[in-house]
């Protein structure tokens, strides 16, 4: 492969290992595309695809124009250039905004009326949409355990499963389209409260054009009863996916939601623009699990989607909590940084995430924890993987305000370079306002630490085994993280990265 | 959010007013050369404002206002200044202006000193190939208008030239007269192949000052450099320290800042050649109305060069700690090994600080690591040392010593160190 003669390759570094890594993006498992006949928005974007968007989803006059309000500002917006990523120029205009397969015209009553085609696509994909049970895919484990999907097709959610037993439990969970429809009180209290219109470029774009995503609500004291999960697949040319996804934690209640995405390879590149918001009430806990693998582009750096995603969580009431966990390894470009802003008193918020870039790919993504309420905790850990010609950049940010006394944050940020054409960079922002609070960021980047390989040596390990286990250790902070589906499916995409290619 | 081309005009605008009515130094050729090029540079650049990345914890405005603000001169109580037990070699500025009485006769075995507004008046001189070079080399990725403003209209300044291992330090003492004095001071140093020197400077300099060192230290040369910006605290400033460092050469800068409205010292520094090595630590007291900013860039452009920065802050009663440091790794600069640690010590509720310590890394084979922390004195230790029958406020006194130690420890001579610890311990017995 061309790029990997061009690499210098260290001594000890195996090289199988580094061509494994270099191909990942050409052995991209998910590349292939759904033949399906679409029905399209007409391409680019004005008031009236807005409109039109609003109309196909047959909302209410207040989100019509709540989604002018956002495209009117985005429109005064400028793209932000502060990240650490060469993103070339995007013609909005070329994109189609609302792409929707012409068998859901219309809604289908349940899965069982969604056209094989797709529901194919997702079992090839091997998201479950049967009400089944799962198993966990760990060897050893005996019990059986339930997620629930909602799947996204580009614009569109075919349908969520196990809605019935949710239901029995209070829990709502479907496609945000339905939640406008019937839980319409909901969605107008908590839309925009934790990422307003204008919050940012990509925020505002998202608000004009969403136009589907999750909506999870969980009412007071209940925990919910299986993982939920949403699935996205873009599988359209030149189409922009747009989802919205609304989580809302009552007092004391608990959920685990899972994300995941992929996309068909193609030459050209496609925008996702993302919003997630988590409203989380006293005592409640929610922990988001994300494992991007959108097409990362091939090994020349064409195609790719562009992920420029806002997620953030408002931990609104005292001892509120959110864990997010991101595994990303896709995209040509991902600008991402899911935060936490910590307003009750002894809130937390924790932040585990591994990225890994590769060939050209490009990734500036982090966190941010923002302290409001006293004696509020948060935790970050991040690991950096760099191979190919790819730049990878942690940026975050901890802010202690003046009020938010004898809080606590801890931030680990480690990096791993393979080969010598990438770049692994750390960017943090530090802003302690107050004297109680304890702030500490540590940072590393290196290959396998010779002292460690050494230890391992002297006690009769191979120097393969060796390097095993040092860089094993790398990434376990992160994933043991992740509830176990995604554990799986991460560990094996970290394990093809990492597997004994430092020396 | 203003646009970007909006703000951009505002920037150059801001820098055109404040050229109007300066005209340019009169000077030889080399010097008209470096200071046309350094004006044209500012008005590409146009003025620093806070929505600027490197300026988003400190405003700059009172550093480039139209005018300058009186501020009251220090009462030192008799107290000496500080390395006065120390034989050197002493340069003396009163307000930004050279004093020659006051100052040492400029000879020294193996160094050459010279005046900047003597040397601007030569056609030829060694410092021509030197000034302005490294402030223009700075400006990419980063805008740093301010040193290009001092390149430009700096008339007062010393080049030094060393050639040996001169016996003493070269000392530069700024005493500060005049309430309203606006200074700019740009010196240039550089260190031949082989050879050594320390530099001293003490001093407030002026009511508001802008200062650029531009150092050169050739292959297998050091430099120590060793700074107390301390007493007056009605003043603003900012100091550009630029270093080239050749293969083999090394640096070490250490800073102390007590007082002072608004201070700003950035340090930008090349290991252009293999096996150098450069340190660049400070120690910052602060109370009250305190704005002190540490900004530092260290770029590894050879392999096997060593880098430390190590920043301690001291901040109670309102007082705000800024640190911006980077570490860039080229991809040549294999072998690097970079550390880096900003901490504070917030010693009341009031206190603040700010930081946004950096790692730019191309190159694999390397260990870069950084932290920084903030909190308060530790309870545990305080209450260890009470334990012990040590009064509270010495106790804490004690602490925040060692606290700042790991920043002194970074001055090679002894001599140094003791003296500028002397004074911390002063400042702290006198606030109590």
């Amino acid at each position: 492969m061309a790029v990997l003669d061009e690499t210098q390759m260290r001594e000890g570094v195996d090289r199988e290992t580094v061509e494994t890594v270099q191909s990942m993006a050409g052995t991209y498992k998910h590349g292939w595309e759904t033949e399906i006949e679409m029905d399209f928005a007409p391409k680019g974007l004005n008031e009236d695809i807005v409109r039109l968007i609003s109309e196909k989803n047959n909302e209410p006059e207040w989100l019509l124009e709540w989604r002018l309000d956002a495209y009117r500002r985005w429109l005064t917006m400028e793209s932000p250039d502060w990240a650490m990523l060469n993103i070339p120029e995007i013609d909005y205009q070329e994109q189609y905004y609302y792409a929707k397969p012409k068998s859901m015209a219309e809604k289908p009553k349940s899965l069982d009326d969604v056209d094989p085609k797709l529901l194919e696509t997702y079992a090839k994909l091997g998201i479950p949409l049967k009400e089944q049970m799962l198993l966990a895919g760990v060897e050893g484990a005996e019990e059986g355990r339930k997620v629930a999907v909602d799947a996204v097709f580009d614009s569109v959610s075919l349908g969520t499963t196990f809605k019935k037993e949710l239901a029995a439990a209070g829990v709502i969970f479907c496609s945000i389209s339905e939640a406008v429809q019937d839980h319409p009180e909901l969605v107008k209290k908590y839309l925009g409260s934790v990422v307003p219109q204008n919050d940012n470029y990509f925020a505002a774009l998202n608000s004009a054009v969403f136009s589907d995503g999750s909506f999870v609500y969980i009412p007071a004291g209940v925990k919910c009863p299986m993982e939920l999960s949403t699935y996205f697949r873009i599988n359209a040319e030149n189409t922009g996916q747009f989802e919205r996804t609304l989580i809302v934690a009552e007092k004391g209640s608990h959920v685990s939601y899972l994300e995941g995405c992929t996309a068909p390879k193609r030459d050209t590149n496609q925008l996702h623009a993302a919003v997630v918001e988590i409203v989380i009430l006293e005592d409640a806990e929610v922990k988001y699990s994300t494992v991007q693998n959108w097409f990362p582009g091939d090994e020349n750096g064409k195609g790719g989607i562009y992920n420029f995603v806002t997620k953030r969580a408002d931990c609104r009431e005292d001892r509120a909590k959110v864990m997010w966990t991101q595994v990303e390894t896709g995209s040509a470009i991902t600008w991402k940084y899911p935060s936490c802003i910590l307003r009750g008193d002894d809130t937390q918020g924790e932040f585990y995430s591994i990225a890994i870039a590769n060939n050209w790919q490009q990734a500036d993504t982090g966190t941010k924890m923002v302290h409001l309420g006293k004696n509020s905790r948060s935790r970050i850990v991040s690991k950096g993987i760099s191979a190919g010609h790819a730049q990878n950049t942690y940026r975050g940010l901890v802010s202690m305000h003046p009020k938010a006394t004898s809080s606590r944050n801890y931030t680990q940020c480690d990096s791993l370079l393979i080969g010598d054409k990438c770049g692994a960079h750390t960017v943090p922002y530090i802003e302690v306002r107050n004297a109680s609070s304890r702030v500490e960021h540590e940072a590393t980047t290196s290959k396998v630490d010779d002292d460690q390989l050494f230890y391992c040596r002297s006690r009769g390990m191979d120097e393969e085994e060796a390097v095993a286990l040092v860089v094993n250790g790398f990434c376990k902070e992160v994933l043991q993280e992740l509830p176990m589906e995604f554990a799986m499916e991460a560990q094996a995409l970290v394990a093809i990265s990492l597997e004994g290619s430092v020396g | 959010m203003m646009p970007r081309a909006k703000l951009k005009a505002q920037k150059v605008e801001a820098a055109q007013a404040l050229l109007a009515d300066r005209t340019l130094p009169e000077g030889g050729a080399w010097i008209t050369k470096a200071r046309n090029a350094a004006q044209a540079r500012v008005r590409d650049m146009g003025l620093p404002t806070k929505r600027d990345e490197y300026w988003r914890y400190t405003d700059p405005r009172r550093l480039t206002d139209a005018g300058v603000v009186a501020g009251a001169l220090h009462d030192t109580k008799g107290e000496p200044l500080v390395f006065d037990q120390i034989d050197r070699i002493k340069l003396v500025f009163v307000d930004g202006v050279f004093d020659e009485q006051a100052s040492d006769p400029l000879v020294l075995d193996g160094v050459e000193i010279c005046q900047l507004s003597q040397a601007a008046r030569t056609d030829l001189h060694w410092a021509r190939d030197l000034y302005g070079s490294l402030d223009a080399r700075a400006q990419s990725p980063v805008e740093r208008p301010l040193a290009s403003l001092n390149t430009a209209y700096a008339t007062e300044g010393v080049l030094i030239r060393v050639t040996g291992k001169p016996q003493k330090p070269i000392s530069l003492i700024y005493l500060r007269k005049s309430e309203t004095a606006d200074a700019m001071l740009h010196h240039v140093i550089r260190v031949e192949a082989g050879a050594e020197a320390t530099v001293l400077e003490n001093g407030p300099i002026a009511t508001r000052f802008n200062q650029v060192m531009e150092v050169d230290i050739a292959d297998g040369g050091t430099l120590h450099h060793i700074r107390a910006q301390g007493r007056d605290h009605e003043r603003v400033g900012s100091a550009h320290l630029f270093a080239r460092l050749g293969e083999g050469a090394h640096l070490k800068s250490f800073t102390l800042t007590a007082n002072g409205a608004l201070i700003r010292n950035d340090s930008i520094i090349w290991l252009d050649g293999a096996g150098g090595s450069a340190h660049v630590a400070g120690a910052t007291v602060g109370d009250g109305a305190f704005h002190h900013d540490d900004t530092v860039f260290i770029t590894h452009g050879a392999p096997r060069c060593e880098s430390r920065q190590v920043f301690k802050k001291v901040l109670r009663g309102g007082a705000v700690g800024v640190f911006q440091g980077k570490i860039l790794v080229d991809q040549i600069a294999q072998l690097t090994d970079g550390y880096q640690i900003s901490q504070s010590l917030l010693l009341d509720e009031n206190a603040q600080f700010l930081a946004k310590p950096e790692l730019e890394i191309y190159a694999d084979d390397v260990k870069c690591s950084h932290g920084s922390t903030s909190g308060e004195i530790d309870d545990n230790q305080l209450f260890y040392l009470r334990a012990r029958g040590v009064p509270e406020d010495t106790a804490k006194t004690l602490l925040v010593l060692a606290f700042l130690a790991e920043a002194l420890d970074e001055i090679a001579d002894s001599a140094f160190a003791d003296d500028l610890r002397t004074r911390l311990e002063a400042w702290f017995e006198r606030r109590g």
